[in-house]
């Protein structure tokens, strides 16, 4: 685990895109540029796709009624994304059993038990709807934070919402990243050519907006 | 639907036989979750005061994993479900 301290970013200088979340309400509020907003749906939206794209793919074609799916017709527009109606509108349970070969995804969606057989039982009734509450937590990001940025005002749920999202691109960019509990000396030592590196800064200020977000949910 | 494997059911037998030995829900240390949220977690999902909750992460944090919760063996499935949706890496299994 890391603390998520607070880092200095050169790029920006307005105090307020800086600050993260605060509280609100039930919710948390925050304020984005236009910069930030980009890079935060960029994000979600790969990692949506990355945990229910190949589910969708799978899905053999006519077998999933289509007719009767509330708001299917508008669904997955302009983004891409598998949408949450349509995920959960399946039957909730895969014939995957095996942890996936993806290190992302093996993270995202990791063995329950040390016993194989154990663990694609578990995997097997599980996987479908641990997907699908991830891809829904996505679309609540994209659908509300603004792609040119601006004041966030986040309900309890969405708020909820917006902090497992963001913890998902955490995770998945750590694994990117080979983050290990040293993080901080290996970035001391990274050299500005490593084709990670354009993602440190990244990485570092999600755990910061994170943290942020936290301790406006926390009681 | 799929039908339990008979090991599955075999180690459920084995789990009526003793019950004083439960199910264990483990949450696991690692370099990205951070250590508000995982308190945050432990206080959401299982309503554990914040000392405690607190005193769980630390455990993860410097042991490299802590027991969460105990009991039947659904009830583990169902918190090991809850802690993957939250990205924690959770397992199960058998106390001994």
């Amino acid at each position: 685990m890391t603390s998520g301290e607070p880092e200095p970013d050169e790029d920006t200088s307005l105090e307020e895109l800086m600050a993260g979340f605060r509280r609100s309400g039930g919710g948390a509020t925050a304020r984005f540029g236009a910069a930030q907003a980009v890079i935060i749906r960029d994000l979600v939206g790969q990692v949506a796709e990355l945990v229910g794209g190949d589910t969708l793919d799978e899905e053999p074609p006519g077998e999933r009624p289509r007719g009767d799916r509330p708001g299917g017709p508008e669904d997955g527009r302009d983004d891409g994304l598998a949408s949450a109606d349509d995920l959960a509108a399946m039957i909730g349970l895969t014939e995957n059993a095996e942890l996936p070969a993806d290190p992302v995804l093996a993270r995202l969606l990791p063995d329950a038990y040390d016993d194989p057989e154990a663990s694609g039982e578990f995997r097997r009734y599980t996987e479908q709807g641990l997907r699908s509450g991830k891809v829904a937590a996505a679309r609540t990001v994209l659908a509300t934070l603004p792609p040119k940025g601006g004041r966030v005002r986040l309900s309890g749920p969405e708020a909820q919402a917006w902090l497992r999202a963001l913890n998902d691109v955490r995770l998945a960019l750590g694994v990117r990243l080979e983050v290990t509990d040293d993080f901080d000396d290996q970035v001391a030592h990274l050299s500005p050519t490593d084709p990670r590196a354009p993602y440190v800064g990244v990485y570092q200020w999600l755990a910061y907006l994170q943290e942020t977000l936290v301790r406006a949910l926390s009681r | 639907m799929s039908v339990a494997p008979a090991e599955v059911e075999q180690s459920q037998t084995s789990e009526q036989a003793v019950p004083d030995m439960p199910w264990v829900t483990i949450v696991w240390n690692d370099p990205v979750n951070l250590m508000s949220y995982v308190t945050y977690v432990f206080q959401k999902v299982f309503g554990y005061a914040k000392p405690k909750a607190e005193k769980l992460m630390l455990d993860v944090h410097h042991k490299g994993k802590a027991v969460v919760s105990s009991g039947a063996r659904e009830a583990m499935e169902r918190d090991a479900e809850t802690l993957h949706g939250y990205g924690l890496w959770a397992t199960i299994s058998h106390d001994s």
